[in-house]
């Protein structure tokens, strides 16, 4: 055995036991934002495999987008919420926990069975090095093109969808004068036509209202 | 790939030093497990005495903007200050605040310091002056500068103080809004040169000299980048995470002693890797203003003879850390000459701004690789 192979045995032993020990406790902590925390661990032993498999790209893609864009905006939400109390007990928790695992086992057992009754090509196709790169972006651009194009209509649906929850109330029509409003005006933060929308109390004759249009 | 074998392949330390090993009498394969530390002491050590010299630098540059004269007992010219810092903050006790999270406050500093350091790996000094040559070599370095915010978030959090946490959350804001236009820039450059690693993009700049550098095809990406690279680093005037006025220390206020430290040479290093990065894109990395083969012909010598070798290799790591530190100069001038921006106009300008026109500067660089397949690297 050579000092390669023996340094991708442990390399992969130990990636393996983070990969799964980490995900565990993503799934038993009390505490979310140690959950989260694991997660991104858990992403970057996943990206550790990748990089076993000779497969640098996909390892790289994988901490950029999972690692750098995924998990981070998970903690930037649970920082933004978090208030450290102790939840509310939920009436038959020993219950619900029981099902979860069973489910949970089941689930487990059924892969364990594929895992053990598949035939895998051993060993695996060469690997193609640095070529992949190439590879994948002759694919993305080819064959895969369809699931390409619709993961960015995807994407593009979430950025619309996150920027409508995202606007502040906005009337289509003015309370006080019944007009459409400008949607410019009111996207300026500093607007007073903004400042003024709290007193809702109709008055036509403002001349509040008047100045600032 | 394809450079690599028209360009000359250079000196190659590695192979001459598992050769003259192999002559001692040992295999092959300890020859190369001995080599194996080497560059990565080397560069380690090379990323260290970089931030001592860019910690003077600060100090002298800022002096002489505030017509001081800045440190000046601790050594000639006040050369050991950064040393004296250095012990300063090794001796310090080592605080963690009563409620704060240990586990997470230990582990925050590691996770902002280990990437920058781990970036290094991409750095070229010469042909084959770098560690590995890997073959997605500046995506690599992009990917791992977003493992950063991961570490500020939780440094932020664990610290158990609000300043901090609004700092952590300001620090991975600003690094997740400026990575986007800082990896479109790269997009750019990577398109022109046909190639992810840092070898390739160089020896496609050093064609002409300085006339082949990317900066004159890429004056926009530039631009881009380097407005980026600073807002990474967190500099002035993006330093908002750390801004005194506002944040005490932003996630850095509740550390003392060798894990302030940490923080300290992650963004000293951040800001010296940000530089040579752009003098590896831009600026034609370790090439000369004039090509160093032209020379060699004019003085009659052969480029693959020893003595050349040896030298073209010296002149290509002054090269490239001569550009390294003039831009770094640069930005200790503009930290020390313009005022802090805004959160939200630091945000403007990154998606409002910044964005749209790397978008566009790819968009026209693909347009003119298509046009000019010659100029631009068809």
């Amino acid at each position: 055995m050579t000092i390669a192979s023996t340094t991708q045995q442990i390399c992969f032993l130990v990636l393996a036991a983070t990969t799964v020990l980490g995900a565990l406790g993503v799934v038993l902590l009390p505490n979310i934002v140690y959950s989260a925390f694991l997660l991104g661990g858990v992403f970057l032993s996943v990206a550790g495999l990748y990089l076993l498999l000779n497969a640098s790209f996909v390892a790289a893609a994988q901490v950029l987008v999972y690692v750098g864009a995924v998990n981070v905006l998970i903690l930037f939400a649970i920082m933004l919420v978090n208030k450290r109390e102790d939840l509310s007990a939920i009436p038959g928790l020993l219950l619900r926990r029981v099902l979860s695992g069973t489910v949970c086992a089941g689930l487990f057992a059924l892969l364990l069975r594929v895992a053990f009754t598949t035939r895998w090509a051993l060993p695996g196709p060469l690997p193609v090095g640095e070529d992949a790169t190439i590879r994948i972006g002759e694919h993305l651009f080819s064959d895969y093109l369809l699931p390409f194009e619709l993961a960015s209509v995807l994407l593009l649906m979430a950025m619309i969808g996150a920027i409508v929850l995202a606007r502040r109330d906005v009337f289509a029509s003015d309370v006080i004068t019944g007009e459409p409003v400008d949607q410019g005006l009111i996207e300026k933060a500093r607007s007073p036509m903004l400042l003024e929308r709290g007193d809702t109390s109709p008055n036509p004759s403002s001349p509040l209202v008047e100045t600032s249009r | 790939m394809e450079t690599n074998t028209i360009v000359s392949s250079g000196l190659d330390l590695q192979a001459s030093f598992i050769d003259a090993l192999q002559g001692l009498g040992l295999s092959s394969s300890t020859a190369r497990l001995i080599w194996l530390p080497l560059p990565m002491l080397t560069v380690l050590v090379a990323a260290v005495v970089g931030v001592l010299v860019n910690v003077w630098l600060e100090r002298k540059i800022s002096a002489a903007v505030q017509q001081r004269i800045g440190p000046e007992y601790a050594g000639p010219l006040g050369v050991l200050q950064p040393m004296a810092d250095g012990l300063k903050l090794v001796f310090k006790e080592d605080i963690i605040p009563a409620r704060a999270d240990g586990l997470l406050f230990t582990l925050g500093p590691v996770l902002v310091l280990v990437p920058v350091i781990l970036s290094w790996l991409v750095v070229p000094f010469g042909q084959n002056l770098l560690i590995s040559n890997v073959g997605i070599g500046i995506f690599l370095w992009i990917s791992l500068s977003s493992i950063q915010p991961i570490g500020l978030l939780m440094s932020g959090y664990a610290s158990n103080n609000k300043y901090s946490l609004l700092g952590g959350l300001r620090a991975a804001a600003q690094s997740i809004s400026y990575e986007i236009p800082l990896a479109l820039a790269v997009l750019a450059i990577v398109m022109m040169s046909n190639s992810l690693s840092t070898v390739d993009i160089v020896a496609q700049q050093n064609t002409a000299g300085i006339l082949s550098w990317n900066i004159w095809r890429q004056p926009v990406g530039f631009v881009i980048f380097w407005i980026c690279a600073l807002a990474e680093c967190e500099r002035l005037p993006f330093d908002l995470p750390e801004a005194e006025e506002e944040l005490v220390a932003g996630y850095q206020t509740e550390y003392s002693g060798m894990k302030f430290a940490l923080f300290y040479l992650g963004s000293y290093i951040n800001l010296v890797l940000s530089a040579l990065l752009v003098s590896v894109l831009y600026l034609g990395g370790w090439g000369f203003p004039v090509p160093v083969e032209w020379l060699a012909g004019l003085l009659g010598q052969s480029v693959d003879a020893p003595l050349v070798q040896v030298i073209t290799g010296s002149l290509g790591i002054v090269m490239t850390v001569l550009k390294a530190y003039l831009l770094v100069f640069f930005a200790i001038l503009l930290r020390w000459t313009v005022p802090r921006v805004r959160i939200d106009q630091l945000l403007d300008l990154g998606w409002k701004f910044l964005l749209p026109i790397a978008l566009v500067n790819l968009l026209v660089t693909a347009a003119l690789k298509l046009a000019f397949p010659v100029a631009f690297g068809g």
